[in-house]
């Protein structure tokens, strides 16, 4: 039984739908993408799987179902979602957006757990005291993953991380993303515009067009694709 | 039908439903109704320019004033003064004017003080503008109080029933004191509506909107900043301060009492709302409404008086909830949705639903 | 001198009774991001529950921590039931939203407690001091005191505690802190409970030392409460405080100094919030917020 399985994902905003049937799934330990370009749907499936909007269909986490939850709830099953354009909280210092990572858990090694995560970001611990607001992009999205991982969540949605950072950052927040999959285990949902990133830290992918699922794959398969080249590697 | 025939017939109503309202309100509901029921509506011409005026400032342009009342009273005051005494400056003596010659004067000064304000509001935003309009209003009664030599040692102007009277050009059919008042009001709101429409689509009204929506942009393309807001300060305090002037000739006198300044500019905001914020007739539909849902809460409880604020209260969170953009928004809603449910209802009953075209996501 | 002194502790005094409603106001902005119109008649109702509690005979001090807790449970329902299905709506909706419930708390709290003037007890000693001239009264110094413990009381809960943060998180960014499982609207509902229950206090500190309990007794500290809170900045509690100071200060002292402006003294919050404005527009501790475009 794979850590996440949706089928037939249906939804939209109001009268205008985006999403029509998505069936996917993600294994434990696996980094799974979903390329796209802008306007198929990568966002919208990210939050109707965190429950941020209503949609139709079957989306099963850990064995229990989920869709139709509150995001309060859905996070506290074990789903982590770092939103598009990172959601840092710019009026609380770096280690206060940590802390609130935290939130649903209710055990002693939270403290701990900061430390652990300064250690791997070792800029975010220069800046523990600092605002986050007055963060560089990079640095900002490394403390929305950081954060995210706070809750120590079985599954991690990352929407567009690449998004409005420059090329060397992007390169080492994946390098990152990698190692955090391959170290600690941690399952990744990472939807992204990027695709030779994306795909150079993946196991399997999916492609999404105007809302559907139009090709899926092992991240081999998909970088040999010639279509998904065409469109999305640029040879 | 055709897309331009469905236009042509959609024009043709429009006018038709205009020109009978303009007869109704212009020559028949006068001469109908009592003089109660008159000068309520009356009341609600000018509550709608007053509405409009700040439609200008606030739907439009998007400064927020809690502070109109003052200019409404700058503009009460210049009438009733102008009307009631007379005054010399460098040998000029002028004052006991009908009520017409006040109009221009009245104008005038408050949109020069629409604009004196206008200068200020331009280094503050959103919610402090708010609050400092809100001073506005709060301290015109004491200046009003402190500069006002009115009746018995108050602020408080009256107008003898001579000077509020009908002037001897106007028909006799309409010739009594509150069918003069409304026909001026009536008028008035028709000039404030067509001077709204004018800007709303000229190029004037289109910075306003822009600067609403984004200042950086739009200074951008050039438009002057500064220029856009003083003068929308300024349009939208002379529509008050017209509208102030029309009240005297409704309530026979001008007055600035603490609560009085505060309670209208509320009022105005609440019409705009009700109403339609940046709709051209919204204003004008929401000073009645405000007006008649007062006097409706007032009416249901006649033998226990303080509950009917209650009511107004209640009444106003209710209209929020269902017509958050105001009445003109809710009809163009029911309309779009009508149009819609017809449309569907005409294609055949078998075809399934098409799925509508994905967004940007 | 000594009168000097004397007028400074009236302006204190008053201030403190700004700043405490004025820090109801700046909790219900950091929640809802609006202008509450309300606050003041909600402190209204919650005082003449005050005065009904203690006229049927519960010592003043029980009184006023059962009004709190009622003020409190109040100001959550009134978030859930009224604000709530607007609250995304634009905030000149939710602005008008906000006067109606002006108008329907003030009319209801003349329909449940009548229309008449009420005595409202203190659960202090009344006591007057005269060191050197100088006119000090119990009633300036127990609620400057007060304002202190509450201050230190909301630190304490904002910046040390679980919920405080989380209630931070929502103030800065709701949408991220749902996503963190934060849950958001019962966090909306302690905004508005707190902000409530804190009015309360306010109201039961002001009045005692006023003329006595009327449907209008709020109204014009409200007007002076905005002002203590825009010149301190809409989302710093420390900045709603310093503002009242300037605010009640400023005008105690141009009552008895500045004989011009006899009778339009009003203009003297006014004209501040201004003066601030023109040099921080944020407030002297708001936080201004840059906006890349």
């Amino acid at each position: 039984m794979s850590l996440l399985e949706v089928e037939q994902l249906t939804g939209g905003y109001g009268a205008v739908r985006v999403l029509y049937g998505l069936d996917f799934f993600v294994d434990a330990g696996e980094v799974v993408v979903i390329l796209g370009a802008n306007g198929a749907g990568k966002t919208t499936t990210l939050r109707a799987l965190s429950g941020a909007l209503d949609a139709k269909g079957h989306v099963r986490f850990d064995g229990r179902d989920v869709l139709g939850r509150r995001p309060e709830q859905v996070a506290a099953a074990g789903v982590a979602h770092v939103p598009q354009g990172r959601g840092t909280i710019t009026d609380l210092t770096v280690e206060e957006n940590l802390r609130l990572g935290a939130y649903t858990r209710r055990d002693r090694d939270v403290d701990g757990d900061i430390e652990g995560w300064y250690g791997v970001f070792p800029r975010l611990s220069e800046r523990r005291r600092q605002l986050a607001g007055s963060m560089s992009g990079g640095e900002q999205q490394m403390l929305a993953i950081a954060r995210a991982l706070m809750a120590r969540p079985k599954l991690v949605l990352l929407d567009e991380p690449s998004l409005g950072l420059a090329p060397i950052i992007t390169q080492e927040l994946f390098r990152t993303l990698s190692s955090l999959n391959r170290e600690q285990g941690i399952s990744m949902l990472v939807v992204e515009q990027n695709a030779s990133l994306a795909l150079g830290i993946a196991h399997r992918g999916y492609v999404l067009e105007t809302g559907s699922i139009v090709v899926s794959g092992s991240a081999d398969e998909l970088s040999r694709n010639d279509d998904v080249r065409k469109a999305y590697l640029g040879f | 039908m055709t897309r331009s025939q469905q236009r042509a017939l959609g024009l043709a109503v429009s006018v038709a439903v205009v020109a009978v309202l303009m007869v109704w309100f212009g020559w028949i509901f006068p001469t109908r109704y009592n003089a109660t029921d008159t000068r309520l509506v009356a009341q609600a011409f000018y509550i709608g320019v007053a509405a409009m005026g700040l439609n200008i400032l606030t739907g439009y342009n998007g400064q927020v004033s809690i502070g109109h009342g003052a200019f409404f009273g700058v503009g009460a005051y210049t009438t009733a003064l102008l009307m009631s005494h007379e005054y010399t400056y460098f040998g000029i003596t002028f004052g006991h004017t009908s009520f017409v010659a006040t109009l221009l004067p009245c104008a005038i000064v408050t949109f020069v003080v629409g604009a004196l304000v206008g200068f200020p509001a331009l280094r503050v935003k959103g919610l402090y503008l708010a609050l400092v309009t809100l001073g506005l209003a709060v301290i015109f009664p004491d200046l009003a109080t402190r500069f006002v030599q009115g009746t018995g040692g108050t602020s408080l102007v009256a107008l003898t029933p001579t000077q509020v009277a009908a002037p001897s050009w106007f028909p006799s059919r309409l010739s009594a004191q509150d069918q003069w008042a409304y026909t001026m009001c009536f008028a008035l709101a028709i000039v404030g509506v067509v001077g709204v429409w004018l800007i709303a689509r000229s190029r004037f009204g289109r910075s306003l909107i822009a600067v609403r929506d984004h200042e950086a942009a739009a200074s951008s393309v050039g438009i002057d900043l500064a220029r856009t807001k003083v003068l929308a300060f300024a349009l939208s305090a002379m529509y008050a301060g017209i509208a102030g002037s029309l009240s005297v000739l409704v309530v026979f006198n001008a007055s600035a009492d603490k609560v009085e300044t505060f309670q209208n500019s509320i009022e105005f905001l609440v019409a705009l709302v009700i109403g339609g914020t940046a709709t051209v007739v919204g204003p004008l539909i929401g000073g009645f409404a405000v007006v008649y849902i007062d006097k409706w809460t007032k009416d249901a409880f006649p033998s226990k008086p303080v509950v009917s604020p209650a009511t107004f209260g209640v009444a106003l969170i209710v209209l929020m909830y269902v017509l958050p953009d105001g009445v003109v928004g809710g009809a163009r809603r029911l309309f779009a949705w009508s149009r819609r449910t017809l449309r569907s209802r005409r294609a055949s009953p078998a075809a399934p639903a098409t799925p509508a075209t994905p967004v940007s996501t | 001198m000594a009168l000097f002194f004397t007028q400074l502790l009236t302006g204190v005094q008053n201030g403190a009774v700004y700043a405490s409603l004025a820090i109801a106001l700046v909790l219900i902005f950091r929640t809802t991001g609006i202008l509450n119109f309300a606050q003041g008649e909600m402190a209204l109702f919650s005082t003449y529950l005050l005065w009904k509690f203690t006229d049927i005979g519960f010592a003043v001090w029980l009184a006023i921590v059962l009004t709190m807790a009622v003020s409190f449970v109040g100001g959550a329902l009134i978030e859930r039931v009224v604000i709530r299905p607007v609250e995304h709506s634009s905030p000149l909706v939710i602005v008008i939203v906000t006067i109606g419930l002006f108008l329907a708390i003030n009319s209801l709290a003349q329909f449940f407690f009548g229309s008449g003037q009420r005595a409202v007890p203190t659960f202090y000693p009344e006591k007057v001091w005269h060191p050197g001239g100088v006119i000090i009264y119990s009633d300036t110094l127990v609620l400057v005191g007060v304002l202190v413990v509450e201050c230190l009381l909301l630190y304490l809960l904002l910046q040390r505690t679980k919920l405080g943060l989380a209630f931070r998180g929502v103030s800065g960014n709701a949408d991220s802190s749902r996503l963190l499982g934060v849950p958001v609207g019962r966090i909306l509902m302690l905004g508005w409970g707190l902000a409530a229950a804190v009015g309360a206090l306010a109201g039961a500190m002001a009045i005692p030392t006023t003329a006595g309990l009327v449907p209008s007794s709020m109204q014009q500290i409200l007007v002076f409460s905005f002002a203590a809170a825009a010149i301190g900045g809409f989302d710093s509690v420390f900045g709603a405080v310093v503002g009242g100071m300037i605010v009640g200060v400023a005008d105690a002292l141009t009552i008895q100094y500045v004989h011009r402006l006899q009778g339009i003294t009003l203009i003297v919050p006014f004209g501040l919030i201004l003066l601030v404005l023109l040099f921080r527009p944020a407030g002297l501790f708001g936080t201004t917020r840059v906006e890349r475009v």
